[in-house]
């Protein structure tokens, strides 16, 4: 298989998975999604009546008054299209149409800060937040976990190895977010250095919400980055544990080349193509993990937005959350296949 | 990979240190559970989320014991429930006596006392409450007529510390006390000393009597409770609820979710992925493709979507835990199929004639058992720690009260900003261990099936 072709058909599978998530999401809520539209639609016709008191003025009963309103409610909907069950192709069609092209609706419940009920508005608020806080720690975990994981697969047995694997191990039964909660209670009632709700106080507006950000972004960063070194440090370490043994390594060391430069240049070089690929996939992988740690400390980002969205049932924000975490998700599943695929050309013959 | 026999692996086992502490803690946890399911009625988990249960529990009570770390003791929330009963009948007037002796060694005042009784009788006895303190002090607390009734009736009646009646009394008898007693409660005042306002140590005695002047005279039940901030080995949470009855609870299940969704994931995922490797062309191309679909699904969102839309029950989301479980084993079973199926005895027995399904499971699947099992191993604290997520969110049953419920619980109510660690300590360990126990014998497996690493 070409690179062009392994390109394609990882192309076409991506898409595919994405329509196919839209689909599942839209049939699992789509039922209640409709009903929440024909009633929007039927109190916006109902006001627009009786803002103009003229019209009703003009009818002597309030049951022809209410039948008239009726009739305007039914025409309504069937203008929008809304008369056919939310399953019908068509509108199945349109949704997904919309939702392919980031055009989410409107939020039922949920507000931006400025007060948009703009679901992309939304979306587009907190998605930085969520990029910040775990791209951030992805990287510190990544370069903490080379360097250890390099230093400990170069001298197996050694106290730094048993000391990281056994680390490695330990950490990675813990759910972070129950860390989380520790260190709030550590850090903010026990020493009250950092705040409990990582939701800064001040608007948006102000010229110090950075800095108030980052202040407050301190605590989860920490514990993200406690929990996740580790298997990162133990991945790393058994690449290398794995690359030391290989015959060019031995012949690198029979010729008296120092260690050092062996494991961090040589070895840590042969290692490059999977630890490159755990790296995209980790980015993605922790924007899912993020729900549970954002509504531990309250980060106002993409996984808190999705945890408030569903404790009120905000069907547009859900759909609009999970199709945004989806796309990131299958984008980061994509590069890293095809670093993978470029790296490594034995994984493109299949 | 293939040569290693169940004997080599046994032996190999044995000798892992991390193996054999993995097995360890799994034991222990067995044995819990089996005790829990066996001596706890099953009533009480299912009393978990009834508040009307828990009423007599104090609120977010410290673990008792506690105490022995710390040189104020905290006092004890007290349920008595045997008093030493006495019977009387002196001319026309019976009385029926309840003691309740109370040992009290705290440096801090109880919360508050609350006694709850059912009496039977007939006409209109006179109820009275004395206590009588280490010092030889008796307070009267309260004397009372109860209701009249004709016929031999049951009358249930609370008295709460806070009641004015007690007040009252306590005040006409300020005498007695060296510092003045306005505006202090109830068990400040008796549970002090009379020269000043300090908790006084020693056996207290509550005294009740009804005297009634016919001999139909009983208190069937009889309940004094002594409110204090300490209470059982893990204490309560805000809800009143005995903690150590939801974290003993917790780990039957804990183990039911972690090994059903392992195991059936894992053997899912076997089975289709060495199905797939073993016929090879079309259907293992259409069968991978189909493995990419879920593999690239977002877990955590769709679960939670489902959990939402379709139901929260456990068993539902065992299921739904499984539907993604079983993608990585596949792929792994796939490629190791595919190797084996290379080797002489799989074509000898497919030129014999043999048939797909006795070739996959007589020759291929025993030879994938030693990465099975280390993959079930590994794969149990991933669907425990998934399980407790989703109940943190609050997306759990809310019929069992699993690890995750109680730390979503504490989570709702602030316990790690109100310093409740009780509350989050013991439930998170809980989650740790159980994972830890498995992912040790995981290891110790996989040093076994992947030699390589060991080094």
């Amino acid at each position: 298989m070409s690179l062009k072709r392994f390109i394609a058909t990882r192309l076409i599978t991506m898409f595919a998975v994405l329509m196919i998530t839209l689909l599942i999401t839209i049939a699992l809520v789509g039922s209640n999604m409709d009903s929440i539209l024909k009633q929007g639609v039927a109190f916006q016709v109902r006001s627009e009546i009786t803002d103009n008191p003229k019209i009703a003025e003009s009818f002597s009963s309030t049951d022809e008054f209410e039948s008239f309103i009726q009739t305007q409610i039914d025409q309504r909907i069937k203008t929008l299209g809304l008369d056919e069950p939310w399953y019908s192709p068509q509108r199945i069609g349109l949704t997904m149409y919309k939702i392919l092209f980031l055009d989410f609706g409107h939020a039922t419940f949920l507000t931006s800060d400025s007060g948009s009920s703009d679901v992309k508005e939304i979306i587009l608020e907190k998605l930085p937040k969520t990029i910040l806080l775990f791209t951030t720690a992805t990287i510190i975990i990544s370069v903490i976990g080379i360097f250890l994981g390099a230093l400990s697969g170069s001298k197996v047995g050694s106290i730094v190895d048993r000391v990281t694997s056994s680390f490695a191990i330990i950490s990675s039964s813990f759910p972070v977010w129950w860390i989380g909660m520790l260190m709030i209670f550590l850090f903010s009632f026990v020493y009250q250095i950092f705040p409990a709700r990582a939701t800064p106080l001040i608007p948006s507006s102000d010229p110090g919400y950075i800095g108030s950000l980052l202040y407050h972004m301190t605590l989860p960063l920490i514990t993200i980055v406690i929990i996740g070194f580790g298997s990162w440090a133990y991945l790393v370490r058994n690449f290398i544990v794995g690359i030391m043994q290989e015959d060019f390594i031995i012949a690198k060391k029979t010729m008296g080349i120092n260690q050092k430069k062996i494991v961090y240049i040589h070895a840590l070089k042969n290692a490059a193509p999977p630890i490159i690929t755990i790296l995209a996939l980790s980015l993605s992988g922790s924007l899912g993990g993020a729900i549970i740690t954002e509504a531990v400390f309250d980060w106002p980002g993409m996984g808190r937005l999705y945890f408030e969205a569903i404790s009120v049932m905000d069907l547009p924000v859900i759909i609009g959350a999970t199709y945004v975490l989806t796309v990131f998700f299958l984008v980061s599943i994509f590069v890293a296949d095809l670093l993978y695929g470029y790296f490594d050309p034995r994984v493109r013959t299949g | 990979m293939s040569s290693v026999t169940p004997q080599e692996i046994k032996a190999e086992f044995l000798k892992s240190k991390i193996g054999i502490a993995g097995i360890g803690i799994l034991l222990i946890l067995i044995l819990t559970s089996i005790t829990v399911v066996v001596l706890v009625p099953v009533n009480t988990f299912k009393q978990w989320n009834n508040p009307g249960n828990w009423i007599s529990y104090p609120k977010v009570a410290i673990p008792v014991w506690v105490n022995l770390f710390l040189s104020e003791k905290i006092p004890e929330h007290k349920i008595l429930t045997t008093p030493t009963v006495n019977y009387d009948v002196s001319g026309d007037t019976s009385i029926t006596t309840h003691q309740f002796g109370v040992n009290f060694g705290y440096d801090d005042y109880p919360n508050d006392f609350i006694y709850q009784f059912s009496a039977k009788y007939s006409g209109t006895p006179l109820f009275q409450m004395d206590v009588i303190r280490p010092d030889g002090l008796q307070l009267k607390l309260i004397s009372t007529s109860l209701p009249h009734s004709d016929s031999n009736s049951i009358h249930s009646e609370k008295i709460f510390s806070t009641d004015d009646t007690i007040r009252k009394n306590l005040y006409l008898q300020s005498d007695k006390f060296l510092f003045p007693l306005n505006n202090l409660s109830a068990e400040d005042i008796i549970f002090s000393k009379t020269e000043k306002h300090e908790p006084l140590k020693g056996n207290y005695v509550f005294l009740i009597k009804v005297y009634n002047d016919n001999q139909e005279n009983q208190i069937p039940e009889s309940k004094l409770i002594i409110g204090g901030k300490a209470f059982g080995m893990m204490g309560t949470d805000e809800l009143r609820r005995d903690l150590a009855v939801g974290l003993l609870w917790g780990t039957p299940l804990a183990l039911f979710i972690g090994l059903v969704v392992a195991i059936a994931s894992v053997l899912m995922g076997l089975l289709y992925g060495v199905y797939a490797g073993y016929k090879g062309k079309k259907t293992d191309e259409l069968l991978m493709r189909f493995n990419d679909v879920i593999y690239a699904l977002p877990v955590l969102p769709f679960l939670i979507i489902l959990s939402v839309t379709i139901s929260n029950s456990i068993f539902v989301m065992i299921g739904f835990l499984m539907v993604f479980g079983w993608v990585g084993v596949a792929k792994v079973a796939r490629s190791m199929s595919l190797q084996i199926k290379t080797r002489g005895y799989v074509d000898a027995a497919n030129m014999m004639g043999q048939k797909d399904s006795k070739i996959v499971l007589r020759h291929i699947l025993p030879q994938l058992l030693p990465y099975a099992f280390a993959s079930i191993a590994i794969s149990v604290p991933a669907a425990i720690t998934t399980e407790a997520g989703l109940s943190f969110l609050g997306l759990g049953d809310p019929s069992f009260p699993t690890w995750g419920q109680i730390l979503h619980d504490s989570n709702v109510y602030g316990a790690a900003s109100r310093g409740l660690w009780w509350w989050i300590m013991p439930p998170g360990i809980m989650i740790a261990i159980t994972g830890l126990a498995f992912v040790f014998i995981g290891n110790a497996l996989d040093a076994i099936v992947n030699p390589k690493l060991k080094r």
